[in-house]
């Protein structure tokens, strides 16, 4: 029978202010970093789409350049306000326009140990190798 | 953001000084969602050249491949555009996924090495697009990071975007549950292997080019 336990998880909490005042390229390298070092971050906010892309681009560039880097697996999970009033549709903007995106929670991990990230608006499902 | 902004405002120039023939329509997506397939349709039904190679074998598309000038009369009305087919966009890239298609390992790591240059190229010509129609599988789970990224950076560069759900021909498909997902943009169901629903799909291209 195979043998489908799990041995360890490193995982890293990341708060907002840890990240806040950095640009683009330092905050995705920092990432990358503890990805690499084998670590699943959890990243309290969530990274712009802009950074997110670029967090894909410099992903590819280390696939290609460091053996045994497969990719990541990213998720990010935030509270739905679809159905909410438009007071607290203004609250949230206003919230992460001053302080940032504070009630999402970004998942990153390497593909390596993460296999999939399932993901539907009510849950998150970590499938590990 | 100063990437942004500088595309927002050639954007802006553009839109002043660029004939309507100039618009580049790209074709984003993650691996083996039909991109090159549909691209293909549209290529060979009005240029009857066809773009690329469309296969099983995720990341067959690796460079951005472009036709120029695809003139699309639909119903009295016309639309010129140069058309530009990306590679798939994945955060992960293994080339051991490829060896169970049949290749060897080193064709299979090849192909590797090219996918992730492949990715890398997709997203820096997100800055070139007029307009965006992202090819979803619509059979597949719509809520991955990938498809989030994707419209969310074209949102960001305010690029107008038609969401294309293929493969509705597969018992799995769901139009409804995409729709649910992302309920601010215009979605429509295609298969573009059967080639069915293609008259909806190109009122909603002209609807998109509309909006550049």
């Amino acid at each position: 029978m195979k043998n489908n336990k799990l041995k360890g998880l490193r995982i890293h909490i990341m708060q907002h202010a840890e990240v806040k005042d950095m640009g683009i390229a330092e905050r995705v390298k920092k990432i990358l970093n503890l990805v690499l070092g084998n670590k699943i971050v959890f990243f309290h906010g969530r990274l712009r789409a802009e950074e997110e892309a670029r967090l894909i681009e410099d992903t590819m560039a280390m696939v290609d350049h460091i053996r045994d880097f497969k990719g990541i697996e990213l998720a990010v999970i935030e509270p739905d306000i679809k159905g909410e009033s438009i007071f607290v549709k203004l609250k949230q903007g206003l919230a992460k326009r001053l302080v940032g995106d504070n009630n999402a929670l970004t998942v990153i991990g390497p593909a390596s140990i993460i296999k999939e990230i399932k993901r539907d608006p009510k849950k998150i499902e970590l499938f590990f190798n | 953001m100063i990437k942004i902004l500088k595309n927002f405002s050639r954007r802006i120039l553009a839109s002043i000084f660029k004939r309507r023939e100039d618009i580049n329509i790209g074709f984003y997506g993650p691996p083996n969602s039909g991109k090159t397939t549909l691209a293909n349709i549209i290529c060979k039904d009005w240029t009857g050249e066809e773009l690329g190679i469309a296969s099983k074998v995720p990341h067959e598309t690796r460079n951005v491949q472009f036709k120029e000038k695809v003139e699309i009369q639909y119903k009295g009305k016309k639309l010129t555009f140069k058309m530009i087919d990306t590679p798939g966009i994945a955060t992960k890239i293994d080339y051991e996924d490829f060896l169970q298609y049949g290749l060897r390992k080193n064709d299979a790591k090849k192909r590797a090495k090219e996918a992730t240059q492949g990715i890398i190229d997709s997203i820096k010509w997100l800055d070139d697009m007029d307009a965006v129609i992202v090819v979803l599988d619509s059979s597949e789970n719509p809520y991955s990071q990938v498809n989030i990224t994707i419209i969310g950076n074209l949102v960001a560069r305010k690029v107008p975007v038609l969401i294309v759900g293929n493969k509705i021909d597969l018992k799995k498909s769901s139009i409804k549950r995409l729709e649910a997902a992302f309920p601010e943009y215009e979605i429509v169901g295609i298969s573009a292997r059967d080639r069915t629903n293609m008259d909806d799909f190109y009122e909603s291209l002209f609807r998109l080019a509309k909006k550049v």
